[in-house]
């Protein structure tokens, strides 16, 4: 974990979603870092996002690549574009790894899964 | 910048001894044979060498020291696997200005076998934002490029494999090539999931392999061994390294402002070309290269493959030596473009030569379309 990020880190544990947002241009961004990628303010603060947003790409693992990785394959890679508008990498869950019933944009919420003492991950389930 | 068209000419290019599975042979010795042998393609001497170009594990400095040189000028440019693209470009300018007389640019790669290799990668980022969710391997990126780009445009799974059987047709009239059988559409989409949108034959080789380019002046150039090939143009660019950071997914900016510096530089346009090396890590890439670069819109870079232009005996062959996907892909793989470039333009390419080939067009993608490389050869000026 790096430092600039453990704001991200710290919320994941309590539960939020916390993204790094420019006070100057007023756009979110991911991955958390010391100056925005849009305006380049070093003006950096966080705010909670919302947990929601949509499905911008998936792919299907039929293979664990990752050997740290805990979850049998098939899985979802997923690209999610969150409402406030920076995207993040997660999986997609509590849906079938089927291109036939997984769709670009489709709404999605995100869910927290605890994985140690130090480290909850934001994945996303198919929302309402 | 069109000063530097046609100013600077390759002279040699050649692989390693052998490329495939080697597991007796050092990423080391990979690169000192590429060069040697491209060297000597050149009709030059490695005390010729004055200026070295690579990207990966080894850097300029080992090489310099391996072959017993003391380059004047040296680059390291390392953002993935266009870096050797790239570099065409750099030494353009470091020859065209005086700064160096013979440059090599070269890649040795133990990607199979992983001989002489230290594995270590930056995974700062990956490792925390990335990594943890099952990603890892180009496989797990390059496929949301390609699942957004079928969402946007209608593009199929046939479509990629179009590019699969386009490539291996090549393959089987490239002696040098790994896979040389004919393969179908239902091959591809028969042959093993991986990553969804991608089953085994959408995705490149992985193999053992070193290949490398020797420049000089133009003026130098027509004493040496071979035909010059000139530099028409050269281009680069970057935008991301983060696949969530691509902007307008699946359109790759990095792409587009290589290929307009490159041509611009050259002073040619799409419909010059008669010829055409793209980086096929996965087969949904040239596609998308070809639109980035402007050869059609979005969404339509797939006609190529489909209707048969791009194949043996089409109206603009692309990937003659079967490429990453059937030739050799030893991880970065932009050298190998550009030396079947400058073979075709000498026509040395025997069963798969390209009549009259006149213009040639290498790009190549670094990381996930994170960068771009572009250059454009000839051996007309
Ligand atoms: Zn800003």
């Amino acid at each position: 974990m790096t430092p600039e990020a453990k704001p991200y880190w710290d919320g994941l544990r309590e539960g939020k979603l916390m993204l790094p947002k420019c006070d100057d241009c007023g756009k979110a961004f991911f991955y958390p870092r010391i100056a925005c990628p849009h305006c380049h303010s070093r003006a950096v603060g966080w705010i909670e996002a919302s947990g929601k947003g949509k499905l911008y790409s998936f792919q299907i693992a039929h293979r664990a690549l990752n050997p740290a990785f805990k979850i049998e394959p098939p899985y979802i890679l997923a690209m999610i574009e969150l409402e406030e508008g920076p995207r993040m990498m997660s999986n997609l869950i509590d849906i079938e790894p089927d291109p036939a019933v997984v769709k670009c944009d489709m709404a999605v919420e995100v869910v927290f899964e605890k994985q140690t003492d130090e480290v909850t991950l934001p994945l996303f389930r198919p929302a309402g | 910048m069109k000063e530097l068209s046609n100013s600077v000419a390759i002279v040699g290019v050649d692989e390693s001894d052998e490329i495939g599975t080697l597991p007796e042979v050092s990423q080391l010795t990979l690169h000192l044979q590429a060069i040697h042998n491209a060297v000597a393609d050149a009709g030059l001497k490695i005390s010729d060498v004055d200026g070295i170009f690579t990207a990966g594990q080894h850097s300029p400095a080992l090489l310099g020291e391996a072959l017993g040189i003391r380059p004047r000028y040296v680059d390291g440019t390392s953002v993935g696997g266009c870096s050797f693209i790239i570099m065409v470009g750099h030494a353009l300018l470091a020859l065209h200005h005086g700064l160096c007389d013979v440059a090599v640019v070269s890649h040795g790669e133990s990607g199979r076998s992983g001989t002489g290799v230290t594995r270590a990668r930056d995974t700062s980022l990956s490792g925390q934002f990335e990594m943890p969710y099952g990603f890892g391997g180009a496989p797990t990126y390059f496929g949301m490029i390609t699942n957004r780009h079928m969402h946007e445009y209608g593009t199929t799974l046939e479509q990629w494999a179009d590019v699969a059987v386009s490539t291996r047709a090549w393959a089987g009239l490239n002696p040098k090539a790994r896979f040389r059988d004919p393969i179908t559409v239902q091959d591809v989409l028969d042959s093993r999931p991986m990553f969804y949108p991608f089953n085994l034959l959408n995705i490149c080789l992985v193999t053992d392999a070193g290949g490398a380019v020797v420049l000089t002046r133009a003026d130098r150039a027509k004493d040496c061994a071979k035909k010059p090939v000139y530099v028409r143009g050269a281009g680069e660019g970057t935008e991301h390294v983060m696949v969530t950071e691509m902007a307008d997914m699946p359109f790759s900016h990095a792409t587009r402002i290589s290929g307009n510096k490159a041509f611009e530089m050259a002073g040619v346009t799409h419909s010059d070309f008669d010829h055409i090396m793209l980086y096929d890590a996965f087969t949904s890439g040239p596609p998308l290269m070809l639109e980035a670069l402007g050869f059609c819109n979005p969404g339509e870079g797939v006609g190529f493959f489909e209707d048969g232009r791009s194949t043996p005996g089409g109206s603009l062959p692309i990937n003659t030596n079967g490429g990453g996907l059937s030739y050799t892909h030893s991880g970065m793989y932009g050298i190998f473009p550009i030396i079947e470039a400058v073979r075709q333009q000498r026509g040395e390419c025997g069963e798969r030569q390209v009549p009259d080939a006149r213009l040639s067009l290498v790009n190549g993608m670094g990381g996930m379309l994170s960068a771009a490389g572009t250059i454009v050869l000839s051996h007309e000026t």
